[in-house]
């Protein structure tokens, strides 16, 4: 009977759509303060892995009307089904902030969390923060990414990897430049790794890379460079991890 | 109440007629019991809501003509596979439902391998034929292996894949740090191919420690490893004070003096005048390309490959760095580190400049009355129980065998035969992340050290161990993509000597043999000329602009030179083509300038190399000014047509060029002729 119950409440779980919540919500703190407002301190659109908690901790600080940190204030994280949170509410520490280690659910995608903290009318003020999840074939393009790519395209350098950037006449688009990206279809970013930058009549400081890299190897750079483009990209496929 | 049972008797079993129809309708319920059974199951539930889901999409007729209803099987003997996961799972192979909200339903995400290969429960675990969702996914009284964590995914890659997968960045991780945290000196981790997970850390020998650093160093380091350097790999076994001198009193009382001894300080050889000269011997020596120490800043600055050195002046005795410094094989002749041909001033001046970055702290309030007997007994008996042996050489102390339990299979591991403890979640991931981050958490008196790890390298170490099943031993050769091994190649002769001494294989490769952090020499003797190679050796100059590791000088003589570039320019040839095939005569005025044209326009080569140090800034690849002065033809003719068949892994893209354009380029890259790095170039 037991066993029957317990796999009755897994189906609904599983399938049963979006009502459902897979956790009781954490019993909430009592704050001995409130905010005006909330916003993000560090840790939103980090580029994680699928199930693995991300790279550095989400900070959030709740403000009093003065602008700055109110110490006592209960904040609240929730997110998708699948993505946890350490804690996942606390109060506000002397400084007004809240640090949470986020660990994202197991699909690819793009997850929306939210951190949210009450007023003092009790209404509550939310702020929405998105975190990437690399499955499979995006970890793929992130690892040739960093082999290939990340030296011409991305602008940082650190002391082990300097960037080329600024040695190019047409300077590249960092990949998570979705303005650009995003308006550029899958079958020509194809053509553009594959057959270099003459192929879409563009510089030819971007290489052909079809006959050093498999077409594999080139389809999972094309979805990690959709994966991490900012604003999102939107053709297909899942943008948002649902509930 | 005793009347009313026996009225009901009678009306059911009241005369033989009355019996009759009771049990057949007794019979007739029971029998209905399997098939209702059937009709209920979860598996047709998860089909109809299949098909409903289907219905109201676009694509509905050709999804529907997919479907099977029934149960459905992958059946593949021979990796012992038997998965019904597809009786539920049935948009697995569906493109159109990669978007629909339901997991059960949802495309399988872009993976190299087929279902109908691989099946699923080959990389996800979990039971194959169970055909509830409790079953298949969790684990049962039965059933002990549920579905991987998504967090350790990557460990069913690991079953097969041997090697370094560039899309498992974790399993690699994982595998490279039990390897460079020297797991496997005390546990053994066989491979499915029948080779070992080998630890990579090397461990210093202590068989003349005293020789080389004195009793209270060791007592505070092997108090706590990681307050000397925090990228110390030794672990911390949180000893006692008492364990800490008596093992520290045993180990110097083991200590042999070296043999021939370390001269004492010499007090005849003064260190450079100049202050800073210690700070740029240190600079120009590239020993921050192996070597890290923390800047006046705070900041960790150098390589990973040798230890430290933000303290070596506390750790080490001042006519040990000497000696070291002067010749590192006298006390270590296993080290990887060059013999690098100082002189006298040269060892006087940067061991002065190494004996002066200490951490006083860490030993002022270290004070030891001398041993007694007793002590250095029970240090025996410590240093024995630690299993201090299965990394260290000390005189006295044999490596103990199988110290540490084999973990091959630790990832098909029972459940039941695991001792767990409050705190850690009762699955076998649970289980061995737990242990890996904080072993002692198990019991005080476990002998397993605590490491130095993050969360993050500690999920890595434990897909790499997850990846330890009976399935990844037992596997089919043909399933297994072999690991990567290193060869055992030595260069040879006296040559070979010299290459030893130099530690060459420290960072080149050759013949699959060596180290990463330089280019790998195998077909040197074919790319490289003579006249280049030698000036190279004696003063290496600037190749590649944004590097900060670099060649270093290392004040070879004359004769040195000769010996090493009379080896290379005969051994490492390729059999692919003659050095020699083609002369730079054949090249015309005209070809060069058509060459140039290609260079600067259709490959854009100046993106990533410096043709000319004026106007060109690419700095990725190798900077090409002296071109004709350092290569063969023949070689960058080949090399412009398939970088990768002359070096496998090479980023330089292949271009797919023509045979007229290969030439083209060959013959401008050939009439490059700058001499020296850009710095000269400017003077």
């Amino acid at each position: 009977m037991k066993r029957a119950l317990l796999a009755i409440c897994t189906l609904m779980l599983v399938t049963g759509g979006c009502s459902h919540k897979s956790k009781p919500q954490p019993a909430s703190i009592q704050p001995i303060a409130n905010g005006t407002a909330i916003v993000e301190s560090s840790g939103g659109k980090q580029i994680g892995y699928i199930g693995m908690p991300l790279d550095q901790p989400v900070v959030v600080q709740v403000n009093g009307a003065s602008g700055s940190g109110v110490a006592g204030a209960a904040v609240n994280f929730s997110g998708p089904t699948g993505v946890t949170f350490t804690p996942a509410s606390a109060l506000t520490d002397s400084s007004g902030q809240v640090t949470s280690t986020v660990s994202l659910g197991q699909q690819a995608g793009r997850y929306k969390i939210v951190a949210s903290t009450p007023d003092a009318s009790g209404k509550k003020l939310e702020l929405p923060l998105d975190e990437i999840a690399l499955g499979y074939q995006q970890t793929l393009g992130a690892q040739l990414n960093g082999q290939y790519c990340i030296r011409c395209h991305d602008p940082e350098s650190t002391p082990l990897r300097v960037s080329n950037m600024d040695n190019l006449s047409v300077k590249p688009h960092p990949f998570t430049e979705g303005d650009t990206l995003n308006k550029i279809s899958d079958a020509d970013l194809i053509a553009i790794i594959s057959h270099g930058g003459p192929a879409l009549n563009k510089s030819a400081e971007m290489p052909p890379w079809g006959y050093t890299l498999s077409k594999s190897d080139i389809a999972a750079l094309v979805s990690y460079i959709r994966a991490v483009a900012d604003p999102p990209y939107e053709s297909g496929g899942l943008v948002y991890a649902q509930k | 109440m005793k009347n009313q049972l026996k009225a009901v008797w009678q009306f059911f079993f009241g005369d033989s007629a009355r019996a009759f129809g009771s049990v057949s309708l007794i019979l007739l319920v029971l029998l209905a019991i399997s098939p209702a059974k059937n009709h209920f199951s979860q598996w047709r539930h998860y089909q109809k809501q299949y098909l409903h889901l289907i219905r109201g999409r676009a694509d509905a007729v050709t999804l529907e003509r997919h479907f099977q209803g029934g149960i459905q099987q992958i059946w593949i003997p021979e990796q012992r596979v038997t998965d019904r996961c597809t009786t539920c799972h049935l948009g697995l192979k569906e493109a159109s439902l990669a978007d629909v909200s339901a997991l059960a339903f949802r495309k399988h995400p872009v993976v190299p391998h087929s279902l109908t290969e691989f099946g699923c429960t080959t990389c996800h675990r979990g039971q194959g034929a169970a055909t509830t969702v409790e079953e298949a996914h969790n684990s049962t009284e039965q059933w002990e292996q549920p579905l991987l964590p998504a967090k350790y995914i990557e460990a069913g890659c690991g079953q097969c894949h041997l090697e370094k997968p560039t899309a498992t960045p974790f399993l690699n991780q994982g595998r490279d740090l039990i390897s460079s945290n020297g797991c496997t000196h005390c546990h053994t981790i066989k491979r499915g191919d029948g080779t070992y997970i080998l630890p990579d850390d090397d461990p210093p020998s202590l068989k003349h420690i005293a020789d080389k650093t004195t009793r209270e160093w060791i007592y505070a380091w092997i108090k706590d490893p990681q307050a000397y350097a925090g990228t110390a790999t030794m672990p911390n076994y949180h000893l006692r004070d008492d364990d800490a001198r008596d093992i520290s009193a045993f180990v110097i009382s083991q200590s042999t003096a070296l043999q021939p001894p370390i001269q004492p300080g010499q007090t005849d050889t003064k260190p450079a005048e100049d202050p800073a000269a210690g700070t740029s011997l240190y600079g120009q020596s590239f020993c921050a390309s192996c070597h890290a120490m923390q800047n006046a800043a705070g900041i960790l600055v150098g390589g990973n490959v040798g230890p430290e050195l933000t303290g070596i002046g506390t750790k080490a005795k001042p006519e040990w760095l000497q000696d070291w410094v002067a010749n590192p094989n006298h006390y270590d002749p296993g080290t990887m580190m060059p013999h690098y041909r100082f002189d006298a001033t040269q060892v006087a001046t940067l061991a002065g400049f190494l004996e002066s970055k200490t951490e006083p702290d860490l030993v002022a309030n270290v004070h030891l009355d001398p041993a007694t007997s007793p002590q250095i007994e029970h240090g025996k008996k410590l240093v024995v129980e630690n299993g201090c042996a299965s990394c260290h050489e000390i005189n006295g102390i044999k490596k103990p065998e199988n110290f540490a339990p084999e973990l091959s299979r630790i990832g098909s591991k029972p459940l039941s035969q695991l001792l767990f403890v409050e705190g850690v979640e009762h699955t076998l991931p649970g289980y061995v992340a737990a242990k890996v981050r904080s072993p002692r958490a198990f019991g005080p008196s476990l002998k397993m050290p605590q490491f130095n790890l993050t969360p993050l390298q500690i999920d890595a170490i434990t897909t790499a161990l997850l990846a330890q099943t009976d399935r990844s031993q037992t596997q089919p050769p043909a399933m297994r993509i072999a690991s990567v091994q290193q060869t055992k190649y030595e260069p040879a002769g006296h040559a070979g000597q010299l290459m030893g001494d130099l530690r060459c294989l420290t960072c080149h490769v050759i013949n699959g043999h060596g180290g990463d952090m330089a280019p790998d020499l195998t077909w040197e003797g074919t790319a490289v000329q003579r006249e280049w190679l030698t000036q190279f050796l004696k003063n290496p100059e600037t190749l590649r602009p944004a590097l900060i590791r670099r060649m270093p000088k290392f004040n070879l003589t004359d004769a040195e030179i000769t010996t090493l570039a009379d080896y290379m320019m005969t051994v490492y040839q390729t059999p692919q083509f003659d050095r020699d095939s083609l002369p730079v005569s054949e090249f015309s005025p005209a070809v060069v300038e058509q060459g140039r044209q290609l260079f600067y326009s259709k490959f854009a080569c100046q993106s990533c190399h410096i043709a000319d140090y004026a106007k060109d800034k690419g700095y990725i690849g190798p900077a090409l000014a002296g071109t004709g002065k350092r290569f063969y033809a023949a070689w960058i003719y080949h090399w412009l047509q398939d970088p990768q068949s002359l070096r496998p892994g090479t980023i330089e893209p292949n271009q797919h060029m023509t045979d007229d354009e290969a030439r083209s380029l060959t013959a401008f890259l050939m009439s490059l002729n700058a001499t020296g790095s850009k710095e000269a170039t400017k003077k």
